[in-house]
């Protein structure tokens, strides 16, 4: 009985993504056919003129690769020395209880707080600063984005650094290592391929976040060429013209969310290889 | 903690008869439509107000114009709600459908510029400004329709919707018609390839950037831009005048040449007093009642609903939402095409 649940609620799992791919494909299969899978991908061209309609993801594809790998390298200088403090230094301690839960709070906060926390004090603080000429950009998003997605690495890294076995530790403390040592030499190594699974996750929220960047990154479609520049990305396109699109339009936008879907799941594989690899060495 | 359940489950229990009491009320006398989301704050107060009036309920689902006319082509509403007319081969792919314009408004142009009161555009200046051909705020050409005024020294950001939208269409089909530039660059449409400036979501989020920005200027709904009191330029019209949009000079713009099916886009209206980039919007019915089985007392409900749209009482209170009631041409206009209304080929009434 209880197996057939499990069963039955695996193999659902996977009857929903496969009709996701099913409708995604269907839908953009218009586009796809019109304008071709490579063209369409690579082309920066978004024109929906009637009569002379020109649909591209590339603007797209890069504003929110952009911006997640950007928000990537951002968090890391925060969510290392958290997951660091609470599953190492301060392991089991009431404070480090305290942080985690803090830092944890911030997942739970819904992300049109953190696009309205962006919108009026971050862009004004980004243009008194000269970073951007109206505040808006890539880099107010993923400064945001990068905020956002830091519990999402710091608590599975935490964990890892926790799981690390204290003979090991032991041992190094043993052979006069001092703790930077052990933390260099003893849990970086072995909890790496975890704290890597970690990024990885953060990484793919930051790849589908939608409202925060919409409200923060201008929308404008271009290849951004700075960090200050405006751009635009997969997910806020498709928020911010599938009520009104049709047509050839319409299947470009369900087009776009099929490359997301499909680069969501490369960089996912890719994680994984690399955490295999880790682990086999 | 047993109590709490016996709450919810009453809470619960109430909830799910809500919706049955509501549909046990509402007699087959009731309208349905659908369509245009810009005039829904007006729509409500009106249908609300027939209801007192006269019982009869109005339903009204806002989910876009074209929405609205696919469900009056699949005949699933009374009426449509719609921003834009039906073009010539939407007429002829559908039966007969009148057009009977409700209440105007318009695309007016919010800006942020520190210290400055009162800002004048014309037509070029606007193209312009949208096209990137003009940076900075200082431009002599801007200073030489703003004589006195100490326009400051920085950046033009051109603000527009990033989502699709009518508000979008009225803007550019304007701008096309003042600039052949921009008709050939550019065109008109609900969603476009704009050659310069930053995007926002919605009136509320163009706003919102406007607010942020030094130096930018966009383009927003009137009925939102009048109720957040926002400051507007005032745009140079078809006769030369520099006119602020307020719902008198919107109301001017639908006058002098409408045809007779009001099937018409009223920007870069002749009119004197008009300001230019104002819009109608309209409610689409079937002029011959009887399909579907429907019956004499159902064409004579719509009739008299679409009768009191254009009645003195429901366009009172188009200006109390920040929308411009018809002008007594349009209205009168708009009355001749409700009384073309037919059933069986007879007048409905």
């Amino acid at each position: 009985m209880f197996r057939g649940l499990l069963y039955g609620a695996c193999v659902l799992v996977l009857l929903l993504c496969a009709a996701m791919v099913y409708s995604l494909v269907s839908g953009s299969w218009q586009a796809f056919g019109q304008f071709g899978f490579f063209r369409f991908l690579f082309s920066a061209e978004w024109d929906p003129t009637v009569g002379k309609e020109e649909y591209g993801a590339w603007a797209f594809v890069t504003g929110t690769l952009y911006t997640s790998f950007l928000a990537l390298v951002l968090c890391i200088p925060f969510s290392l020395p958290v997951a660091l403090f609470t599953g190492e230094y301060f392991k089991k301690t009431r404070i480090a209880a305290v942080i985690g839960s803090i830092v944890d709070l911030l997942a739970g906060i819904p992300s049109i707080v953190y696009g309205l926390w962006g919108f009026y004090t971050l862009c004004p603080l980004m243009k008194s600063w000269g970073l951007s000429d109206q505040g808006f950009g890539v880099l107010t998003s993923s400064i945001v984005l990068a905020i956002m997605i830091i519990p999402y690495a710091s608590s599975l890294s935490a964990e890892f650094i926790s799981m690390v076995p204290n003979e090991l530790k032991e041992g190094a403390y043993s052979l006069g290592a001092t703790r930077l040592e052990v933390v260099r030499t003893v849990v970086f190594p072995v909890a790496g391929s975890g704290i890597f699974a970690g990024y990885v996750l953060a990484l793919g929220r930051a790849l589908g976040e939608t409202m925060a960047v919409t409200m923060l990154i201008g929308n404008t479609i271009q290849i951004p060429r700075s960090l200050g520049d405006t751009g635009n990305t997969m997910a806020s396109v498709i928020a911010n013209q599938f009520g009104e699109a049709s047509g050839l339009k319409l299947s470009s936008l369900i087009a776009i969310g099929l490359l997301l879907f499909i680069i969501t799941a490369v960089i996912n594989f890719l994680g994984k290889l690399i955490m295999k690899r880790q682990r086999g060495r | 903690m047993k109590r709490i359940f016996k709450i919810a489950a009453c809470l619960l229990a109430a909830a799910a008869m809500l919706p049955l009491a509501s549909c046990g009320s509402r007699k087959s006398s009731g309208l349905v439509g659908a369509g245009a989301t810009f005039p829904l704050p007006y729509y409500n107060m009106a249908f609300d107000a027939y209801k007192t009036a006269t019982g009869v309920a109005v339903n009204y689902g806002a989910q876009g114009s074209g929405t609205g006319i696919r469900s009056l082509a699949d005949r699933l509403v009374d009426f449509a709600g719609s921003d834009a007319f039906l073009n010539d081969e939407e007429m002829k792919s559908m039966p007969a459908v009148i057009h009977v314009p409700t209440c105007l408004g318009a695309a007016v142009l919010a800006y942020n510029l520190p210290g400055v009161k009162e800002l004048r555009l014309t037509p070029q200046l606007l193209s312009d400004i949208y096209m990137g051909k003009l940076d900075m705020w200082s431009d002599p050409a801007i200073a030489a329709v703003n004589p006195g005024v100490a326009l400051p020294d920085i950046k033009i950001f051109p603000v527009y919707r990033s989502d699709g939208s009518g508000t979008t269409y009225v803007f550019s089909h304007y701008l096309s018609q003042v600039s052949e530039e921009w008709a050939q660059e550019v065109g008109a449409g609900k969603a476009l390839k704009w050659p310069a400036g930053m995007a926002a979501k919605g009136n509320p989020g163009v706003a919102g950037n406007i607010k942020q920005t030094e130096g930018a200027i966009g383009y927003i709904g009137s009925e939102y831009a009048f109720s957040a009191k926002i400051p507007m330029a005032l745009m140079q019209n078809a006769a030369g005048n520099f006119v602020l949009p307020s719902t008198e000079s919107i109301s001017a713009a639908a006058t002098g040449d409408i045809p007779e099916d009001t099937r018409v886009m009223i920007t870069n209206s002749a009119s004197e007093q008009a300001y230019p980039i104002s819009c109608l919007t309209w409610l689409l019915a079937y002029q011959e009642q009887s399909y579907d089985g429907r019956t004499l007392e159902q064409a004579k409900a719509l009739q008299d609903f679409l009768y009191w749209m254009i009645g003195p009482d429901a366009q009172a209170m188009t200006v109390k939402v920040h929308y411009a009631p018809l002008s007594p041409d349009m209205a009168a206009m708009a009355k001749a095409r409700i009384a073309s209304m037919t059933f069986n080929g007879q007048p409905v009434r």
